[in-house]
């Protein structure tokens, strides 16, 4: 036996490590802080109790930041987040939410980010971002880096940020603050919770619907326990929240992302919207046009194998003939499937669904398929 | 007579047959097990050499053998439904049998009390 995970050692916690130590949570470091991969349950449990109800993830790790125009106007602050992403960030209306990628000068993703424009008075010429954990030092520094001194990057060190997902999210979430239910897939709002002020967004990245909810760190612990008060909710860790993330065919940053991977190449081009492929103005643009236009050597495609054997990040992926044509980044168990699943990058001209591919899982070829993502459809309330 | 390898791996051994398992403490910590492999009957193991492989949601771990001898025997069961290996990792959880080369080498594995030394 090995791979046994060691215990955690010089970790950062987020406020609500002693709840997870009193839920019986296994903690295990992830991104520098010491996160619950599960609680009593395991993780299939808590996959299939999210895909079924409504799954609560502490995910406080994460990066939280403002960055805010000395002029309070959102153009200001909505031209220099777009001298460094790729989405229309000028045509986001209050309130909306979009995904984008922090680039760097060859295209390649320095990481990938929710933007959202608040809509409550007092917030004009500011951005919410929601940055990964593991990445928004290197985020912070290159944002600042490139800002002119009329707008400034705040990160918002003392906010906690919880997920609630799932098919009963919105009804669990309208009972205890009615706004939940008047905000569309990608749309956010302040709100209250347990009388504590909330920033809400209807998103997440379980493919079910859902909400992110920031909130005060001093406050985290009692809209915690109210939300896990309800009957349909429970707490789900980290490796359930990857397991759901896999099947949803959603990307996570050091494995279908990286520094040089494109936006293109990675299946994010629906993340680019016309006004800036037709304007072309923002990092690695030459390469990424050329991409839109041409399409790219390598593509992100969902890997089903044939039998019942997972295989994991970094799998070789061989043509039926043998020949090398990629490899695995994602893969493990689908517990909605009850099979392997996989995400991977194949040369374009192997991408298709339904191509036959193999994989090189301990030193034998596995018969695997090529397939469209999501392996388990999006349930967003659009 | 029961043994245990640093690597958590149990044996139970009667004679020159070693019965080969997880331990509970290795089952506990990987969580839910989606996969086993196992090697065939009839395969020559070396002590420390892959025998075969358990995975978890998350990660795939090897088993090692715990010592010389011949795969007689495998639980099918097993490979055939993982969650037998997570639920009872000591019975009907085991994973192969084994005629060991030298019974008597089974003396430098661990008792029963060293295990659970080593995991306290």
């Amino acid at each position: 036996m090995t791979e046994i995970d060691a215990p955690p050692s010089q970790s950062k916690r987020t406020p609500l490590h002693a709840e997870h130590v009193r839920l019986g949570a296994r903690m295990v470091a992830f991104a520098g802080y010491e996160m619950p991969v599960q609680y009593a349950g395991g993780i299939i449990e808590e996959h299939l109790w999210t895909r079924a109800h409504a799954g609560l993830f502490d995910i406080s790790h994460m990066g939280q930041a403002i960055l805010r125009a000395d002029d309070g106007k959102h153009d200001t602050a909505a031209r220099a987040l777009e001298a460094l992403v790729p989405a229309d960030i000028v045509g986001l209306a209050p309130g909306q939410q979009r995904y984008t990628q922090l680039l760097n000068a060859s295209g390649g993703v320095i990481d990938d980010l929710m933007v959202t424009r608040p809509a409550e008075p007092g917030t004009d010429g500011t951005l919410r971002l929601v940055l990964n954990a593991s990445r928004k030092d290197v985020d912070c520094a290159h944002i600042v880096s490139h800002l002119l001194p009329s707008v400034t990057l705040a990160p918002l060190t003392d906010a906690a940020l919880l997920a609630l997902q799932g098919p009963k999210a919105a009804t669990v979430l309208s009972a205890l603050w009615p706004g939940a239910a008047n905000l569309a897939f990608m749309q956010a709002g302040q709100g209250t919770i347990a009388g504590s002020p909330c920033y809400v967004s209807r998103s997440g990245y379980t493919g079910e619907d859902g909400y992110e909810i920031s909130v005060a760190a001093a406050d985290i612990t009692k809209v915690w326990q109210t939300l896990l008060d309800a009957p349909a909710v429970r707490p789900i860790g980290l490796g359930a929240r990857d397991s759901l993330r896999l099947e949803a065919g959603l990307c996570l940053y050091g494995h279908e992302l990286d520094e040089t991977i494109s936006p293109i190449e990675a299946g994010l081009a629906w993340s680019i919207q016309k006004r800036r492929r037709q304007s072309a103005d923002f990092p690695g643009a030459d390469r990424i046009t050329r991409e839109l236009n041409e399409r790219p050597a390598r593509l992100r495609v969902g890997i089903l194998p044939a039998g019942k054997a997972p295989a994991r990040d970094g799998t070789e992926v061989r043509a039926t003939d043998g020949t090398p044509i990629g490899h695995i980044t994602s893969g493990g168990y689908s517990p909605s499937l009850k099979r392997p699943v996989a995400i991977g990058f194949v040369h374009a001209a192997h991408a298709a669904p339904g191509s036959a591919v193999r994989l090189v899982v301990r030193g034998s070829e596995l018969d695997a398929e090529i397939v469209r993502l999501p392996f388990v459809p999006h349930a967003y309330r659009r | 007579m029961l043994k245990f390898t640093e690597d958590h791996e149990w044996l139970k051994i009667d004679g020159d047959i070693a019965t080969v398992g997880i331990t509970a403490h290795a089952a506990k910590l990987l969580g839910d097990l989606v996969f086993v492999e196992l090697p065939k009957v009839g395969a020559k193991l070396k002590k420390g050499a892959p025998s075969g492989v358990v995975e978890s949601v998350k990660t795939a771990s090897d088993v090692y053998a715990p010592l010389d001898g011949e795969v007689i025997e495998i639980n099918q069961s097993a490979a055939d439904d993982p969650a037998v290996v997570s639920a009872d990792p000591t019975t009907a959880g085991w994973l192969y049998k084994l005629r060991l080369a030298n019974a008597a080498d089974a003396e430098s594995l661990l008792d029963e009390a060293a295990y659970a030394k080593l995991t306290a």
